[in-house]
């Protein structure tokens, strides 16, 4: 399912399971391959098994099954203190009695590293986090930002090659979350280490990831580069996921490579991209990007299905135009249109024709 | 819009300064809460404040020696007790008059006890001395109604001692009275002396008085149907020993004045005071015993807390009591050595509790933590006996080692009556003293600060040392000072396994207080004790801060 990428991986997963209760799993067949220098997130809503892949690969949970390697070296028997792997926790785990400094050095001190040197390299990466002047604080005298910056120094100052990030944006405000999203991609980037990165912040894992494994169920359900994600979901719960999204359910009646024709329940025909339907009669689901739906009837072909609909609602958003309309006896069908000056503001209660390019409406598993 | 003008206060909007406005509003807040803890603010000083500061109190009051014998005291500040004589005949005159009024009060035989802690032996020289002063006025009796038998009706007494005038020598003796036995003696006595008589013959005026009071007040009879008390008979005879007295008895011409003037013709009993005393008990004329007296005459005394860090008060001054009666200060000791110990194997038994406790799930650390409280559900009592069964050299304890070979039965262990006992049953008994403050300590420091430790490299011992620890410290601090205060004043469980090795101060304070009524040595050991407890806690706080103390949260 997953793609591999070029290269030898550097952390792999390889046919992983992890069950708590030895009842039911957790992670149910979990095949990974992340080459050197990566940054891949780990995006699904709670209880999709995604923080329990961060652990195990952590070292803090134990696969019941499969093997977990890094680097061509399976870590399974391999206790956390000895693989290396530096750690940013979700509430920062700063050590509330040490100082800023203390807890920098705190790695660098359990690998019997020598005064001078241990020094200088808590000073390079208090730096690197511009918090170089925040040595002699407490992390409680800190604000969430700023232990923030101070829990990401003390996951890289030992230098690992690898780094795990678990909902470490959770706590922050939005504003900030942004601006630290980008300082963590561009922190990583720079010293060329592999990131894992877990969140369930979708726009998070778009903005900050080379590829994104969204998990559901104990599976990962895709495993892309974010634009591929967005614009082209393998399935309805990626759809769902990434995004916002309408869906309309009908079913198959005529298909074949790249173009397929489905029957709404509401009777009305329209074309769609085939993703994983493959013959005619099968229910699907489409789905369509609210940003990808005409309401301009002319800019469409002559020979594009259209869809009848009653404007619900007008949402004025300042960039764009919010519009709810009832389409096929769904209510909750949203298109989003660019505030151009050329775009009419549509009344509620008017009526009109809505279409889209078949290949932006995906069928997809029902 | 501002609500300041230039320099002026910030006024609120109704114009008046807003300080005053804030104020207002607080003390209101202040009052209501204050109201709300009013009832058990009340609660505690009654039952709290109020008798330990009474207890305390008790710790220096030496009232009793001058409330019994305020005569003799007085006399006896005259004495020099280094010359290595008895006192002179002053002195035993007031101890007579003293001791005779005591005695009727029954009050002889408390400051017999009281001086008894001083000095053995007072107290059965006090209490058989008081029954005697009878027999030394019924040989000045016998000798007045000899000369004219008109003494011997209280009728007579009554008219010859009566008139106008006496009303501060009433108020003086009722007054004496009234410090003596601690009852108001208020109440009609039906009889005042007269100014001429209390002139003429002083002391039988006061003696007279002191009989008159007592009759009509404890006794409730009328003072002129009874026939007065032998220590009036006595007065009598030292007012006529004075020679001066006879000129002026001959120009006495008030009621019974032939009858005076009779007696200033005949010869009274040669008996002195100090002799009737020494003929009782030899010890009156022992210097050592009026040594006694005088250290402990002031109305407050350090010689309880000299007691209780085994010095003694003697006329030359603090001395150490001998060598086989020093208690305390090694009690003191081993009290503080022992709750140290107890305080220490607390920790030890109860961090890994409170730890298993802290990261077990909810339902099973539940489980566990009724096991924890389970002691809080028992009798103390029933919990230290359980440990005697255990612990007795024919116990459990004993049997399963014997039976396990890991002792000789010849060589059973002995770990009740001694500290051992002492030990093993207040550690347990204040193991959760220790458990819950640890626990919710522990219950604070999230599971992630260990893994984040694990993840920079740390092994399990370091992440433990390094990063949880101190940060249960805060739980230990709490912990320990609950066990130890609690430990320093502990009674039960040391009198029931202790034996004698294994007792604390406290069971020296309770024996103190319900055996040998020496309250005031009490009251003075648990002063010290009280004193130590502040002591420490402020040493405490030096060291530890107690900031860093938590009970949870």
């Amino acid at each position: 399912m997953a793609q591999t990428p070029e290269g030898e991986a550097f952390v792999e997963f390889e046919r992983v399971q992890k069950s708590y209760d030895g009842e039911t799993l957790v992670v149910k067949d979990l095949n990974l391959r992340m080459p050197k220098g990566e940054f891949l997130t780990m995006l699904g809503p709670s209880g999709s098994g995604k923080t329990t892949c961060l652990m195990m690969l952590a070292g803090f949970e134990t696969a019941t099954h499969g093997d977990i390697r890094l680097d061509g070296k399976s870590i399974n028997d391999i206790p956390p203190h000895k693989r290396g792997i530096g750690m940013v926790f979700q509430n920062y785990a700063l050590f509330p009695h040490m100082t800023i400094g203390e807890n920098l050095a705190f790695p660098l001190e359990v690998r019997k590293m020598g005064r001078s040197e241990r020094d200088e390299k808590v000073k390079r990466a208090l730096d690197m986090v511009e918090m170089g002047a925040f040595g002699n604080r407490r992390p409680a005298q800190l604000s969430g930002g700023q232990q923030q910056r101070v829990a990401l120094a003390r996951a890289l100052v030992f230098e690992p090659e690898l780094v795990l990030m678990d909902e470490p944006l959770g706590a922050l405000d939005k504003q900030l979350r942004e601006k630290m999203q980008f300082e963590i991609t561009d922190l990583a980037h720079n010293l060329g280490i592999t990131t894992v990165y877990v969140t369930h912040d979708q726009t998070e894992a778009l903005t900050m990831s080379d590829r994104v494994a969204v998990f559901d169920d104990g599976r990962i359900q895709q495993l892309a580069p974010p634009d591929e994600l967005y614009e082209a979901p393998q399935n309805s719960f990626v759809a769902q996921f990434i995004g916002e999204n309408n869906t309309l359910s009908g079913v198959v009646t005529q298909i074949n490579d790249d173009k397929c024709l489905v029957r709404l329940d509401s009777g009305e025909e329209i074309d769609a991209k085939p993703v994983n339907v493959s013959q005619v009669g099968e229910r699907t689901t489409v789905s369509i990007r609210p940003e990808r739906v005409e309401t301009n009837k002319e800019r469409l072909s002559d020979d594009a299905h259209t869809l009848k609909a009653e404007v619900l609602e007008f949402i004025y958003m300042g960039d764009i135009f919010r519009t709810r309309l009832r389409v096929a006896n769904s209510e909750e069908f949203i298109v989003k249109t660019r505030n151009a000056p050329d775009q009419p503001r549509l009344r509620p209660g008017e009526q009109i024709e809505i279409g889209w390019l078949p290949e932006d409406c995906r069928a997809l598993d029902a | 819009m501002s609500d300041t003008t230039g320099s002026g206060p910030m006024l609120a909007a109704d114009g008046t300064p807003l300080k005053e406005s804030l104020g207002r509003a607080l003390r209101r807040q202040k009052i209501r809460a204050l109201a709300l803890i009013a009832p058990l603010l009340l609660f505690v000083l009654l039952t709290f404040v109020i008798p330990i500061v009474s207890m305390l109190v008790r710790s220096v009051e030496n009232q009793i020696v001058s409330d019994t014998l305020p005569g003799t005291i007085a006399a006896l500040s005259e004495w020099d007790s280094t010359q290595g004589n008895a006192p002179s005949e002053d002195v035993f005159q007031n101890l007579f008059f003293d001791m005779f009024n005591a005695a009727e009060a029954k009050e002889h035989t408390k400051l017999g006890t009281r001086l008894n802690y001083e000095n053995t032996g007072l107290a059965s020289l006090f209490r058989t001395s008081g029954r005697s002063m009878d027999d030394i006025g019924e040989v000045f009796q016998d000798a007045i109604e000899d000369t004219d038998a008109r003494f011997d009706d209280g009728a007579f007494w009554y008219e010859m001692m009566s008139g106008a005038g006496g009303d501060t020598l009433v108020a003086d003796r009722r007054a004496r009275w009234a410090t003596l036995t601690g009852d108001s003696m208020s109440g009609d006595i039906g009889f005042t002396p007269s100014q001429e008589i209390a002139a003429l013959l002083p002391m039988t005026a006061t003696a007279y008085t002191d009989f008159a009071i007592w009759t009509a007040i404890e006794d409730d009879d009328v003072v002129a149907e009874e026939d007065p008390w032998e220590a009036v008979y006595v007065a009598l005879a030292v007012d006529l020993r004075d020679p001066s007295r006879a000129a002026a008895i001959a120009g006495y011409n008030g009621a019974g004045a032939d009858a005076l003037q009779t007696l200033t013709a005949t010869e009274m009993p040669d008996l002195t005071f100090a002799d009737a005393f020494a003929d009782l008990d030899e010890d009156w004329v022992s210097p050592d015993v009026w040594e006694t007296v005088q250290v402990y005459s002031p109305s407050y005394t350090s010689g309880y807390f000299l007691n209780s860090v085994d010095r003694e008060l003697t006329i030359d001054g603090v001395e150490a009591r001998p060598q086989n009666e020093q208690l305390y200060i090694k009690l003191f000791g081993r009290t503080l050595w022992m709750s140290l110990i107890i305080t220490s194997s607390c920790i030890l038994l109860g961090y890994p509790v409170a730890w298993l406790l802290a990261n077990l799930p909810v339902r099973t650390a539940n489980v566990l933590m009724i096991l924890v409280l389970l002691p809080f559900w028992t009798s103390l009592l029933v919990r230290t006996s359980a440990w005697k069964v255990l612990l007795q050299q024919q116990g459990v304890i004993n049997e399963l080692l014997v039976w396990l070979g890991f002792v000789d039965d010849a060589n059973r262990l002995i770990l009740m009556n001694n500290s051992t006992g002492t030990i093993i049953a207040m550690t347990h008994i204040l193991l959760p003293f220790m458990i819950l403050p640890l626990y919710s300590v522990m219950k604070t420091i999230p599971p992630t600060y260990l893994r984040a430790a694990k993840s920079l490299g740390a092994t399990n011992w370091t992440a433990f040392w390094r990063v949880y620890f101190p940060q249960s410290v805060p739980g230990i601090g709490a912990g320990s000072i609950l066990v130890f205060i609690l430990a320093i004043g502990y009674y039960i469980t040391p009198e029931i396994v202790g034996g004698t090795d294994g007792v604390f101060i406290s069971n020296r304070i309770a024996y103190h207080i319900s055996r040998s009524l020496n309250w005031g040595l009490a009251a003075a050991l648990g002063t010290i004790l009280l004193v130590l407890v502040l002591a420490l806690y402020w040493v405490y706080d030096q060291i530890v801060g107690i900031d860093n103390v938590k009970l949870g949260g």
